[in-house]
């Protein structure tokens, strides 16, 4: 087992590698940098450029250095915990994205939650009464949720939600607490808004996860093996929980890794929709300002994120399912 | 008693015991693509869905005919009209489709534009008409319409923006653009992942093992934010046809992914097939034998899993506009229309500017619905 895990860690990092490359190609593509188009932006102003300050960044991140030497700078500056300088906050990168990813984090991890707890007894109830009414009215709610993109769902909503309560329901917390360090009413007034968000992000997840269990569980219910315990006179419930329900299980925790890069996509336009304080709306400045290690940090930091929900759910998959522990075929 | 021979004299023909009913007969020499024609037409469901989808498409053949205005014409008496409704009856009499007439006044509060209906006012809808002149395709002029707004008054279906343009054929004229935009890219990401998966799965080794690892990176990346930074990458000074495109190629490129890895597994089992070391050992070229002998035997299958992937295209376009990082005006999709109900207080006060959701839902609603049941009609095991 810890052979297992340290082989799919170490498998990690040429795919982290690998991804921290296309990250920088990325931003490095749009012509000109940052310095230049802000240079450009001041000298129109009829502003004075601090030409110290320039040359000073210019040298500390390599601008006018090679490409790879950027690169490798970039990297290993990465890994010793120095993320680069955002030009346009005039911060260095982890001060303006600290509180943002962890809000993020938190969002993806209430919405992943919501997902199981409704998609679970939804999926087991459509597989268990197919063909049934209930059956065919979730599934159409299924499909409705699989349609709607959740960024329309969240200008749906809103919109609802100001006509007939007469609120705003965007952002993340009451105003009070936007710049308040944190602290217990702080947490609470999170969780009282999160409940949103969570929902117009978890929806298409929800709707794709119950389609995909119920498939697995009809499955598993045709199987011989289900019939011959029928046959002894199991009772249902015990003959559904004991084991279609635990094979069918093993996919939902497998599930997680295509989840997650759903949920954190969601997660970033809702964002900018409902102008909730995470990644999303900062990302999307940065993009199209060019603010590129602001930009190469998030989606560095997204990737990892994806990376490793992925790995947490290949580790607990190999736990419930001896199969892929010990022959390692079955994951292929 | 007599030992009789009791097995009849008579040449046997297999023939004279099972005789196939003409019906049976036309089933056994059916074409693959026959059975799944046959089996699509029983899926009622995927059939009406076919059919709302083929309706849309054909629309976009005729926009400009069914648009009452055209693509830019502004009406600046009516700003942020909200929609008009279509009257029959007139003081219980009937007249066939009506409008009323509209003043315009300005809610002083609010500085809300109010178009109060003149009850007595009766104008009638024009049919077959001619109306706001147009280049049919860019081709030639004419000005004939299906609808026409009444003389001298107006016909806003679904309201107007705030240019007083009229959303109805706004929408009309987008739906040229959301709804192709998924064709011509799942035409890219088809062929890309039909070469690379095939690649992988007929030479495996290597090959296989650098495009598993490419097709896991790309995985592992949340989408969105890949496609938010690739088209940032676009340049602005680009005409609105060459962002267009380019969307079209970025959103092909991350799409291919799914389509290899079905063809890849595919290929790997069916090359260690009899008829492929036949193929192999009379000399077919590699080209020749995936092309020729193995992608045949599960292309339908792969049709419909693309037809799975067209609405994931739309609402990449939809969302990449709506963010402000896809095409942009004046060209118009749906995405772009959308990108003007971005501001929740202006959603509040003109909340017809949400009427684009409803074509997006129902078009990415029965392509689903549809691939569903072609993907079903492909199993032959089903």
């Amino acid at each position: 087992m810890l052979l297992y895990i340290l082989r799919r860690i170490l498998t990690m990092i040429p795919t982290l590698l690998v991804i921290s490359m296309l990250v920088f190609v990325i931003i490095q593509l749009p012509p000109g940098d940052y310095l230049e188009s802000h240079i450009a932006e001041l000298q129109s102003q009829g502003e004075s450029v601090d030409e110290n300050k320039i040359q000073f960044l210019r040298e500390q991140y390599g601008l006018d250095k090679p490409l790879l030497h950027q690169y490798w700078v970039w990297l290993t500056g990465m890994l010793q915990g120095d993320f680069g300088y955002s030009f346009e906050y005039d911060l260095p990168v982890t001060e303006v994205v600290g509180d943002r990813l962890f809000l993020t984090v938190i969002i993806s991890i209430a919405t992943i939650l919501f997902t199981w707890i409704v998609a679970f007894p939804i999926g087991i109830y459509s597989a268990t009464h197919q063909y049934s009414w209930g059956d065919y009215g979730l599934s159409t709610l299924g499909f409705l949720g699989l349609a709607t993109p959740n960024f329309l769902l969240a200008l749906v909503m809103l919109y609802f939600a100001n006509v007939y309560f007469g609120t705003s329901i965007g952002g993340l917390m009451d105003p009070e607490y936007i710049d308040a360090p944190w602290s217990m009413d702080k947490l609470v007034s999170i969780l009282e808004h999160l409940w949103i968000p969570v929902i117009v992000i978890g929806t298409s997840g929800t709707a794709g996860m119950i389609r995909r269990l119920r498939a697995n569980l009809l499955d598993e219910l045709q199987k011989q093996y289900v019939t011959t315990g029928r046959a002894k006179g199991l009772p249902p419930g015990k003959l559904l929980v004991k084991y279609p329900l635990r094979v069918a299980l093993n996919f939902f925790v497998a599930d997680v890794g295509n989840l997650l890069p759903t949920v954190i996509s969601g997660a970033e336009i809702v964002a900018v929709v409902m102008s909730l304080p995470t990644t999303g709306p900062i990302l999307l400045s940065a993009l199209q300002s060019q603010d590129m290690y602001l930009a190469g940090s998030f989606l560095m930091f997204l990737a990892l994120l994806t990376v490793f929900g992925v790995l947490v759910s290949d580790i607990a998959l190999a736990l419930l399912d001896p199969r892929i522990r010990l022959g390692g075929g079955a994951s292929k | 008693m007599s030992t009789d021979h009791f097995v009849s004299r008579e040449p046997f023909d297999p023939h004279s015991i099972e005789t196939l009913t003409p019906a049976q007969e036309k089933y056994y020499m059916a074409s693959q693509w026959k059975l799944m024609w046959w089996k699509l037409r029983r899926h009622r469901l995927a059939v009406i869905c076919g059919v709302i989808l083929a309706l849309n498409y054909a629309t976009i053949m005729f926009s400009e005919v069914i648009a009452p205005y055209n693509l830019h014409s502004r009406n600046t008496e009516f700003i942020y009209s909200p929609p008009q409704s279509v009257h029959l009856f007139h003081n219980g009499e009937f007249i066939g489709p009506f409008v009323y007439g509209r003043d315009y006044e300005l809610d002083m509060e609010i500085l809300k534009r109010n178009y109060p209906e003149r009850k007595d006012d009766v104008q009638p809808l024009r049919f077959f008409c001619q109306g706001d002149s147009y280049r049919f395709w860019g081709l030639f002029e004419s000005r004939f319409h299906l609808v026409c707004p009444p003389e001298n008054g107006t016909f806003f279906l679904l309201g107007t923006d705030r240019l007083g343009r009229d959303m109805f054929s706004r929408i009309t004229y987008g739906a040229r653009i959301s709804l192709t935009i998924g064709l011509v890219g799942i035409i890219i990401s088809f062929s890309l992942g039909i070469v690379i998966g095939g690649l992988a799965g007929y030479y495996g080794g290597w090959v296989d093992s650098t495009v598993q690892r490419m097709i896991e990176v790309i995985r592992s990346f949340p989408e969105l934010p890949l496609w938010m930074a690739l088209s940032a990458v676009l340049p602005v000074n680009w005409s609105p046809i060459l962002i267009f495109f380019g969307i079209k190629v970025i959103l092909a490129m991350l799409d291919w992914t799914g389509l290899a890895r079905a063809v890849r597994s595919k290929l790997l089992s069916l090359r260690e097939e009899d008829y492929c070391a036949a193929a192999e050992l009379m000399g077919a070229r590699p080209g020749r034998i995936i092309g020729r002998h193995l992608l045949p035997g599960f292309m339908s299958h792969l049709i419909a899993s693309a037809t799975l992937s067209v609405p994931a295209m739309i609402l990449g376009e939809t969302a990449l506009s709506f963010l402000g990082l896809g095409l942009r005006p004046p060209v118009t999709s749906w995405g772009v229309l959308l990108n003007e109900a971005q501001n929740i207080n202006v959603v509040a006060l003109y909340p017809w500017l949400l009427f684009p959701v409803v074509p997006v839902i129902l078009v990415i609603l029965t392509f689903n619905f549809f691939g569903d049941g072609l993907r079903d009609a492909a199993d032959p095991y089903k």
